[in-house]
């Protein structure tokens, strides 16, 4: 089994209004950086890397990082720098980055480059993994989104390609063009580090990460559609030739541990105040839905149906507006309940762990019974939790429920991917 | 191919492998219509006034409605050079005018680039294509694609006067479509090419460049900029109207094209 820690680092200003009731408007792509204070931004990013080192010295396996651009709810726009601090700063735990945002990247030699500089920076701990990503993102870096899940691909091919034939050769692809790959800088793992793919209900890619034997990390989605995802992979496992096992298998969940179960719940209820991810349901902030719902980020490749004459529609217009209208609030009822779903709903279903460590460790085994992932990563230390907030469960994460989880993993026989080779089911010596 | 509906024959030709379909009706001489960037929500009342004086062939561009996607296409420009030919396989590039609105007046005004003497004018109506040199063009990325169609009225009350105060569900599946095929046109930059103006330099069919006065879509900026480039431009503001003159006010858009034309 292998465990990781997660943060989504958030943009913490406690002066800002945007954490609690302040009746300040959180909104994704709307809020102005003429707010960011980089003294404060500063502190985050010191402390963030403290508690990574931490998390290793308390036995953690991988210390994750991901990516995403113009939004407070994660301050990883440029998360290779932090994963090449790590690389120096740390000793034994993989790096585990996911993901990079690849169709968003202009010149993906650059990326190949970095990532193979941490990788040697690291002596070969990186573990590399790469995200379509949210309608910001290509927003933020202005990336056609028609062309998000081609640029994915491609950028996939090449980099791999880059890492691993002999150089120099040309690409002329569809989206990237180069005239000399030859880059001055190779992966220390032969022939690449392992590639992880995180998300969340994309059938395509989770079609593609299971056509590529690549483990496929559920980024805290409910247990229900999660274990259909994998069933899922499974299943295009078994189209492609192979069983897919526990080391396909990756998840992500809020998991926090304190030294009393009110510390813990008053820690808890942190996880939806201030910045956090605004689509993790109960938080504070608001998303912009149309700048998730990009022209083309979801393909349509078929003709519509004939709309041949204005007056038919028009004719069609009243009835079908009031159909499309209860259709709306039926919708918008939804999204509210969600938006504002208790904290005692979400513990309730297992979307927030917290407590001490006694009644942590049944819950997380529940979990693992549930989904039998091999890879797993406990978030924590997020929305409005402080650095002893964090702090306090990272010890209690070492001290008690690491070693717990290990047994459980042992028991249920949950293996990882770096115990079993997900190309060739071959098992690892688990370096 | 034609074939006969209620008022209007469909007329489709095969460009480069591709089905490219148009609604056809009236008589006069030939006048080509290219749609918005939101794709040809049908046979339109302009159209019915148009057709009184001309044979107007609305077309579908390549990628929208009911003519088949280019898939390798990635400017307006490559879309203009199919037109070019679906307009001579229709049989219609005869004395023919040429009307193109908002996204399609880009188009309209890239194949007039190329097609220099074949054109007996050239219409734009709240075109994009080129940067005013004040202001943006609104970009449909930051709209919810409804709000973004009220944007090219005047104002909401306009807007519901023609699709209500929320537009037909098969309406709103148009927009969101054809959306998709304008970004896989135009990205970098929005709505806009900076060659355009020097390759237009050279048109010299008589042009009408025709704008809503309270246009919020393409800025009057954009008309001054077309204005400044072509040798033979006129150009006439309609009162009170949005980016989409010829649903707000059809009378008096058609009225300006047909006196256009028949002056021109």
């Amino acid at each position: 089994m292998f465990v990781g820690y997660f943060t989504e680092r958030p943009y913490q200003d406690f002066d800002s209004g945007w954490v609690g009731a302040t009746g300040r408007e959180i909104e994704d792509l709307g809020m102005t950086n003429g707010d960011y204070n980089p003294r404060i931004g500063a502190e985050l990013y010191n402390r963030y890397l403290d508690e990574k080192v931490y998390a290793e010295e308390m036995g953690f396996d991988g210390l994750m990082l991901n990516e995403h651009h113009s939004t407070p709810f994660c301050m990883g726009g440029v998360m290779n720098v932090e994963a090449a601090i790590l690389a120096r700063i740390t000793q034994r735990a993989k790096i585990v980055l996911l993901g990079n945002v690849l169709p968003i990247w202009e010149d993906p030699l650059w990326l190949a480059e970095e990532l193979a500089e941490i990788d040697m920076i690291s002596r070969g701990r990186l573990v590399t993994g790469w995200v379509r990503g949210t309608g910001r993102e290509s927003v933020a870096h202005n990336s056609q989104a028609p062309f998000n899940w081609e640029r994915f691909q491609e950028a996939h091919d090449f980099v791999v390609k880059a890492w691993s034939t002999p150089g120099p050769f040309r690409w002329e692809g569809e989206h990237y063009q180069y005239r000399y790959v030859n880059p001055w800088a190779r992966p220390y793992q032969d022939p690449h580090p392992q590639i992880w793919i995180p998300g969340v209900m994309s059938r395509n890619t989770v079609k593609w990460c299971a056509e590529h034997r690549y483990p496929y990390v559920m980024l805290a989605t409910e247990i229900e559609p999660t274990k259909k995802s994998f069933e899922y992979y499974d299943e295009v496992a078994r189209e492609n030739g192979y069983e897919a096992s526990t080391e396909h298998h990756g998840y992500l969940f809020k998991v926090h541990v304190d030294e009393t179960e009110e510390l813990a719940e008053e820690a808890g209820r942190k996880y939806i105040a201030g910045p956090a991810n605004p689509f993790l349901e109960g938080n504070q902030g608001s998303v912009r839905s149309n700048l998730q719902n990009l022209p083309g980020l979801t393909s349509r490749t078929q003709l519509l149906p004939t709309v041949s004459t204005f007056a038919a529609a028009a004719r069609g217009r009243q009835t079908e507006r009031d159909a499309a209208l209860a259709e709306k609030d039926a919708e918008v009822d939804k999204v509210d309940a969600d938006a504002f779903g208790t904290y005692e709903e979400q513990v309730n279903k297992y979307s927030i762990i917290t407590g001490t460590p006694q009644t942590v460790i049944p819950k997380i085994r529940h979990v693992l019974e549930e989904l039998r992932p091999g890879n797993i990563f406990f978030w924590d230390g997020d929305g409005a939790m402080n650095h002893e907030d964090a702090m306090r469960s990272l010890r209690l994460f070492g001290e008690e429920v690491i070693p717990a989880v290990r047994e459980m993993g042992k028991e249920l026989d949950l293996k990882g991917a770096f115990e079993v080779n997900t190309q060739t089911g071959a098992p690892l010596s688990g370096d | 191919m034609t074939t006969q509906t209620e008022t209007h024959s469909e007329v489709a030709v095969e460009v480069a492998g591709l089905k490219v379909n148009a609604l056809q009706d009236g008589t006069g001489p030939n006048l080509v219509v290219l749609h918005h960037s939101t794709g040809s929500p049908g046979w339109i009342p302009f159209y019915d006034k148009l057709a009184e004086h001309h044979t107007v062939t609305a077309i579908d561009m390549p990628g929208y409605g009911q003519s088949e996607r280019p898939t390798w296409a990635r400017h307006p420009r490559d879309i203009a050079i199919l037109l070019h030919s679906a307009i001579h396989k229709m049989g219609i590039d005869e004395d023919a005018n040429l009307l193109g609105m908002g996204f399609g007046g880009w188009v309209a005004a890239e194949l007039a680039s190329m097609h220099l003497h074949g054109l007996d004018s050239l219409i734009l109506v709240g075109a994009a294509g080129v940067q005013p040199e004040e202001g943006e063009i609104a970009d449909v990325i930051f709209y919810e694609f409804e709000e973004y169609v009220k944007l090219g009225f005047s104002s909401d009350e306009a807007y519901a006067e023609v699709f209500g105060d929320e537009a037909a569900p098969e309406l709103k599946e148009l927009w969101d479509f054809s959306r998709e095929m304008t970004a896989r046109l135009t990205w970098k930059p929005w709505m806009f090419n900076r060659q355009l103006p020097h390759l237009i330099s050279e048109v010299e069919t008589p042009t009408l460049l025709l704008w809503g006065e309270n246009d919020r879509v393409t800025p009057l900026g954009v008309a001054e900029v077309y204005d400044a480039s072509l040798p033979n431009s006129t150009l006439t503001v309609i009162d009170g109207a949005g980016h989409l003159v010829e649903l707000e006010n059809p009378q008096a858009a058609a009225d300006a094209v047909t006196s256009f034309i028949a002056s021109a």
